[in-house]
């Protein structure tokens, strides 16, 4: 089963915690606000973006499964 | 509507048909002012089909309604500028467990677009058949209108509908109306859902979607005005008769919004399909060049004055030019306008139209309207053209809802469609159409939303 990252843009509040613990995944924009790309997280980094998702302040970064059909 | 209402289970044939009408199909005998009333509409329409397949009533299960087939056959888009396929969305909800609700939408939040307030202000019996036929095929016994607050005889026009429906005994749900703040995204699925719970009128982070979890966490409907007044002659005169109209991949008539230097600006009804110019023509003719065309809104993209001639009104035609029709709005800009300073400005409102909620949206917008300015006023600094690109890039596909993507569709269109002005104006400064009124149109005033930032741990 494959994971992805996801923002939900509403509760982030640029804190930056995301781009600490998961700097191969998640960049940060100009104004601290995280940039994800949308691919699967491969296996070895889903611990570090479990933690990441689990340190978030507002709860803001999800790790979803990847959805077959939208 | 009046007297028992026929039932079907088979659209009807176009050998069972008069030759159907061409055009106009929506906006026949539509009133000049106020609103074509239920005895006018009646006479002119027929009565309100009631569309239910006897055989699957003794069945526990409910079967999906002839109508949403019907729907599928006619190929219907949603006309609110998404051009989403009408079936798929009505067979989700109806597929919902609970109870459904559908909402009217009217909202209409782009500002260069009249058609959704004057369906509902001519001919609100079109619109509310829709609601029904509609409620009737996903199970809903509530619709919701939602018009914009300023909108005042649209208002008036749908209260006074419903009343009149009321009266007659003809209403099979519970019909009412809201009004919603003026403000360009107050009329996005999720803003108005979250509108219609009590919240403010801002779109929210999905899934779920409001098919899935709308209005009171029930399968919710959200359709366009003009889509459901379709799904009200469809219902009437079947897919045969829908599709003798328009193109094979569009079939079918739409409403526009037509704006700028033409002798009637207004509100038309064209096939799917016709030329730019017919359309033009049907508002009278040209009243002064134009530089080029706006078509889908803000959120839409720009074709160059030396395309125009052969510009045809339809997503297919459109698509090698990266325009749709959008909510059909076409916006002439006249050969006298500055469409730097016109860009600039509309940029300068869209991003003041951001809800405030994403930060990408919030922060970027107002970049990119700055840096659109810059350039305008001749103050920019050197690479400003690629600073638009690279914020541009930077802000798509990160808000909760499509803004910040339409807005930096409009930009980017804008920068490309008049690439020689924007250097020209980088290099000089102002020119002289600079200082002339503006043309593109505004809302002289939108309504702000307040939100009371929500968190997700306690405050």
């Amino acid at each position: 089963m494959r994971h992805k990252l996801r923002v939900n843009p509403i509760a982030c509040e640029a804190h930056g915690m995301c781009a600490e613990l998961l700097p191969e995944r998640i960049a940060l924009d100009q104004w601290g606000y995280p940039v994800i790309d949308g691919e699967p997280l491969e296996p070895s980094l889903m611990e570090h973006a479990r933690r990441a998702a689990e340190a978030c302040p507002t709860f803001a970064l999800l790790l979803e499964r990847e959805r077959t059909r939208r | 509507m009046t007297g028992s209402p026929s039932l079907m289970a088979e659209p009807p044939t176009l050998g069972q048909l008069d030759a159907a009408p061409a055009l106009p199909r929506l906006l026949a005998g539509i009133p000049a002012h106020g609103a074509m009333g239920l005895r006018a509409h009646l006479e002119l329409h027929g009565e309100l089909p009631s569309i239910t397949d006897r055989r699957s009533r003794r069945r526990r299960r409910r079967a999906e309604s002839p109508l949403i087939g019907w729907i599928e056959q006619a190929g219907l888009r949603g006309r609110g500028g998404a051009g989403f396929p009408s079936a798929t969305k009505l067979r989700a909800v109806a597929s919902g467990r609970r109870r459904a609700v559908v909402v009217i939408n009217a909202a209409e939040g782009e500002p260069a677009s009249l058609k959704d307030r004057t369906l509902c202000r001519a001919l609100p019996h079109l619109v509310l058949d829709g609601g029904e036929l509609a409620a009737q095929a996903v199970g809903a016994e509530e619709v919701i209108v939602c018009l914009c607050e300023s909108a005042l005889a649209s208002i008036e026009s749908v209260a006074t509908a419903i009343e009149e429906r009321a009266r007659a005994g003809a209403t099979r749900t519970r019909v009412r109306l809201q009004t919603v703040p003026n403000h360009y995204v107050a009329g996005q699925e999720s803003a108005l859902v979250n509108h219609l719970n009590g919240g403010p009128a801002m779109p929210t982070f999905t899934p779920p979607m409001p098919f899935e979890q709308g209005v009171g966490r029930r399968p919710t409907l959200v359709n366009n005005a003009e889509t459901l007044a379709h799904i009200a002659l469809i219902a009437r005169h079947g897919p045969e008769w829908f599709c003798q109209l328009g193109t094979d991949s569009q079939p079918g008539s739409a409403l526009i919004t037509l704006s700028g230097p033409v002798a009637h600006p207004g509100v038309y009804e064209i096939e799917h399909g016709a030329s730019l110019s017919s359309l033009i023509d049907a508002a009278g003719g040209s009243s002064a060049r134009a530089a080029g065309a706006l078509l889908g809104g803000y959120a839409g993209s720009w074709i160059g004055a030396e395309l125009l001639v052969d510009i045809v009104l339809s997503d297919e035609h459109l698509a090698p030019y990266g325009a749709t029709l959008g909510a059909g709005v076409v916006l002439l800009l006249s050969e006298e306008a500055c469409p730097v300073a016109e860009t600039a400005r509309v940029a300068r409102w869209l991003a003041g139209q951001s809800t405030g909620q994403c930060g990408p949206c919030i922060n970027g917008l107002g970049a990119l309207a700055q840096t659109v300015a810059e350039i305008a006023g001749g103050v920019a600094a050197a690479e400003a053209t690629q600073r638009v690109a690279r914020l541009a890039a930077l802000v798509q596909r990160r808000g909760a809802c499509g803004h910040p993507d339409g807005a930096v569709n409009f930009i980017i269109s804008s920068l490309q469609t008049f690439s020689e002005e924007f250097s020209d104006h980088a290099r000089n400064g102002p020119c002289d159409a600079c200082a002339r009124a503006a043309e593109l149109p505004l809302p002289a005033q939108s309504s702000t939303i307040s939100r009371v930032r929500g968190r997700a741990y306690t405050r």
